[in-house]
């Protein structure tokens, strides 16, 4: 289907079931209960989820398939942003110039980033782009102020030029949408305790994902990829060959920094504020956190590491003193006191010591991050059906 | 049943599941529409305290989840009821508001914009927040702030001293306790010209970005509206630890006082190596060097230790003031955590009983209600004395601290004192004063 082998055809309709289906994956536990705490879907979340997704899946065609470690990808991120803020207080809050726009900023600044970045490679390539990175986000934080806003950033307001949209009255605020579907747009459905909320807003973003993530497969199965899976396995041996790698591992960089500028111009389409902490070097770390823990160089690892990450991020960092209260209620004084303060550190604001334990083990036990995890299950699986006799492939996971 | 072969009976079967299934969730859902976002379901109520945890403002965030704690505690009627014994207005009952038990969740702001977004995001749709608080940084209260207009929540700011939370970024749903960097110039002015006298020379150094901005343009026209005349003004990037390279050439300039528009850790290093310079010793124009800190907080106070003897700042409030309010509330926040609480503590706490006071007084957590209920409000026993919440900008007015570094503190608290509370009417300003320039309120929005 869609030109794609029958394993890689499997793995897109899983994504785009896992997509399309989220409001009600990422809510399995009913209203009120004390497991609706780990519920992760409410709009805010699920597009980040999937914007997030588009990020890794596009860093991951540099870095899985080159080996060349950008530390600087936030700032195409952010450039996307900024210009997809732009085009909405210039020309339209409709999202598609904004987004178009994005992606064409993020490839040209990707593309002069590049080509002075790409003259090095190995560590000197990664502080290179750190550099630039961090260059950028010092220019968007205070010297550029007057175009980026700086600290408090920029948002699209009423008295904005905007050529295509009427006028607004004074104070209203302007909302970002698509032909008029608004991104907050959206209704709850509720089945007894459960309630599932749809949104606008996460469908688009989740079919521009679906998108992005069919074009990454169509990269990797390609000549191209295979050229840049063989700059990452000897570069060296390629110059000997008399051939010039450099215009691959160019177009590889530019094609992730436009996948970043895309997500960038989601993130602004979804929550049209664009602050310069996006650009920050801790975002251009948390991609490469993101893309290792799920799999580097695997088609859908990026995903699953972006979605674990941003899911610790917005749901554990919310798990406060109360909330553990609340849990170990049942439990004699004595305990319950001693529970809190063994669990307490881990969640919260200590979120971040559990996100790095559990990435010390991914990496110490599954070097190939959730994607090597989920097929030594598979294996399990298979292992034990082969003795059992059964054949019937079509009932074990695709990987 | 065989889809190929219907049956009559087959038929009616199946279309009475389907509409059954069809059925049962607008069924359900018939009461989750009162005309405004979130409203509160059944006997509880939930506000979202939206702080820094961690970053550079996690001391601030913590003390503000501390405070908000204890006014969740005094509005379900626990603990000794704080400043609602001393509030002049005496809507709140300790039953909660209107009757519904205050449940909170928290939120880490990480001091970035995105970051506070995303978590007040997950309030307003996740947990159902109908109110979000908090925030220790203007560029944090601006984003949130639009953002509660759009979701058609109330914003009660906490900690944010930018002129643009309520100047040109200011938003109906949005409201804020803490004075703002105009006031503080104001304040300042006349303390400084009575001390330092009007023929002066001002070096100013900027922390690079707005709230320095705001900053050195308010104490920069007010001090020069005394008489005195700006040298110099340079600006320093946010993430410099060691200002050596910034001190030198203060002394060469030829001015003869130093302010620092800096904040939190910025400000700690600054002052230090302007200290450890000697140059507060030095003798320039005939007069004594000077230093001045437009924004004090108790925090930073105690991470420059020694340093601060002597230097006079702006604060929104002191544990030592001696009303009744600020004793009540010393009393109540020293008696749950055992030691006094900071500015940020102050007006994240009153900025809690203000939102509930003013839902008891609508009737309803309308924020529109809400708003109508704050706007103009004027009340007396928070602490700062006689305030007015000014319907025309969301910004409270009241009397203004200008302080000074003790010379001898007596406890590891007890680092500020106050040198005169600068009356309201001093630091009043038109709402479309120069510095606030720009942006309109508004009209209120409920949402859905």
């Amino acid at each position: 289907m869609f030109g794609l082998n029958k394993k890689d055809t499997g793995i897109l309709l899983v994504v785009a079931f896992l997509a399309l289906a989220a409001p009600f994956i990422l809510n399995p536990f009913p209203e009120g209960s004390a497991m609706a705490q780990f519920n992760a879907g409410y709009p805010d979340l699920m597009q980040r989820l999937v914007i997030f997704g588009i990020f890794a899946i596009g860093f991951n065609i540099l870095f899985g398939l080159t080996g060349y470690l950008s530390f600087g990808h936030a700032a195409f991120l952010g450039v996307g942003s900024y210009a997809a803020i732009w085009m909405m207080k210039l020309l339209t809050m409709n999202v598609v110039p904004a987004i178009i726009v994005s992606v064409l900023f993020a490839g040209l600044f990707s593309l002069l980033v590049g080509w002075i970045s790409l003259r090095r490679s190995g560590i000197y390539f990664s502080i290179l782009t750190l550099a630039f990175a961090q260059m950028s986000y010092a220019l968007a934080y205070s010297v550029l102020t007057p175009i980026t806003g700086g600290e408090t950033g920029l948002q699209p307001k009423y008295d904005d030029p905007r050529i295509l949209d009427g006028t607004l009255e004074a104070g209203q605020s302007p909302r970002a949408n698509l032909f008029g579907l608004e991104m907050n747009d959206g209704f709850e459905l509720a089945m007894g305790n459960w309630v599932f909320t749809f949104n606008a807003g996460y469908y688009i973003a989740a079919v521009v994902m679906l998108i992005a993530f069919y074009l990454s497969i169509r990269i990797f199965r390609s000549p191209f990829g295979m050229m840049l899976r063989a700059v990452k396995s000897n570069q060296q041996r390629m110059n000997y060959t008399g051939l010039n790698t450099k215009p691959y591992t160019l177009a590889a960089f530019v094609i992730s920094g436009m996948y970043a500028g895309l997500a960038g111009g989601l993130l602004v389409a979804m929550d049209t504020q664009v602050g310069a902490e996006r650009m920050f070097w801790t975002a251009s770390g948390e991609v490469v956190l993101m893309t290792i823990l799920g799999g580097a160089g695997t088609l859908i690892g990026p995903v699953l590491g972006a979605g674990f990450i941003k899911y610790m991020e917005n749901i554990v960092s919310k798990i406060n003193k109360s909330v553990l209260e609340q849990w170990f209620a049942f439990m004699p004084d004595g305990i319950e006191d001693v529970m809190i303060a063994l669990v307490y550190p881990f969640v919260g604001k200590g979120w971040h010591l559990t996100l790095g334990l559990l990435f010390m083990l991914v990496v110490i036990f599954l070097p190939g991050g959730l994607v090597e995890g989920g097929q030594r299950i598979a294996k399990m699986f298979r292992g034990k059906k082969a003795s059992d006799d059964t054949t019937d492939a079509s009932k074990t996971p695709a990987e | 049943m065989s889809f190929s072969n219907p049956t009559r009976r087959g038929l009616i079967k199946t279309g009475a599941v389907a509409s059954a299934g069809l059925a049962l969730p607008t069924y359900l859902r018939a009461d989750g529409h009162a005309g405004f976002t979130n409203a509160p379901q059944g006997s509880t109520v939930t506000l979202g305290f939206n702080v820094p945890q961690s970053g550079p403002y996690a001391d601030e965030g913590a003390d503000e989840l501390r405070a908000y704690e204890l006014a969740v505690e005094h509005l379900n009627g626990g603990g000794d009821g704080g400043l609602m014994n001393t509030f002049s207005s005496d809507a709140l009952k300790g039953n909660g508001i209107l009757g519904k038990k205050v449940e909170y969740v928290t939120g880490d702001t990480q001091t970035k914009s995105d970051a506070a977004r995303a978590s007040a995001k997950s309030m307003i749709e996740k947990d159902g927040a109908v109110m979000v608080t908090g925030g220790s940084s203007s560029g944090v209260a601006v984003a949130v702030q639009a953002l509660c207009q759009e979701a058609g929540v109330i914003f009660m700011a906490g900690l944010t001293h930018s002129n643009d939370t309520t100047g040109k970024d200011k938003r109906a749903n949005g409201f804020r306790h803490f004075f703002n960097s105009y006031m503080s110039g104001a304040a300042l002015a006349p303390v400084l010209a009575a001390n330092y006298g009007t023929d002066r020379k001002a070096y100013h150094l900027t922390a690079d970005y707005n709230w320095g901005y705001t900053t050195e343009e308010a104490v920069r026209s007010s001090t020069e509206a005394m008489g005195w005349e700006t040298v110099a003004a340079v600006k320093t990037p946010l993430t410099q630890t060691d200002f050596s390279a910034y001190i030198a050439p203060v002394l060469q300039s030829g001015a003869d006082v130093l302010v620092l528009n800096h904040y939190g850790g910025n400000m700690v290093n600054s002052l230090t190596n302007a200290v450890q310079f000697g140059l507060r010793d030095k003798l320039v124009n005939d007069k004594n060097f000077e230093i001045v800190v437009p924004l004090y907080s108790r925090l930073m106070a105690k991470g420059a230790g020694a340093n601060v003897k002597g230097i006079f700042g702006s604060t929104n409030w002191h544990w030592s003031l001696q009303d009744e309010g600020s004793k009540a509330f010393v009393k109540s926040f020293g008696t749950k955590y055992g030691f006094p609480p900071s500015q940020a503590a102050h007006t994240c706490y009153v900025q809690a009983l203000l939102y509930a006071d003013a839902v008891e007084r609508a009737g309803s957590f309308n924020p529109c209600a809400v708003v109508e209920a704050l706007e103009d409000f004027e009340f007396d026993g928070m602490g700062n004395g006689k305030t007015l919440y000014r319907g025309a900008d969301h910004q409270c007015f009241k009397d203004v601290l200008v302080v000074k570094g003790k010379e001898n503190p007596t406890s590891e608290f007890d680092l500020l004192e106050i040198v005169e509370v600068t009356p309201v009417e001093q630091v009043t300003y038109d709402p479309d004063h120069p510095q606030m320039a720009g942006g309109s309120l508004g009209s209120c929005n409920p949402g859905a």
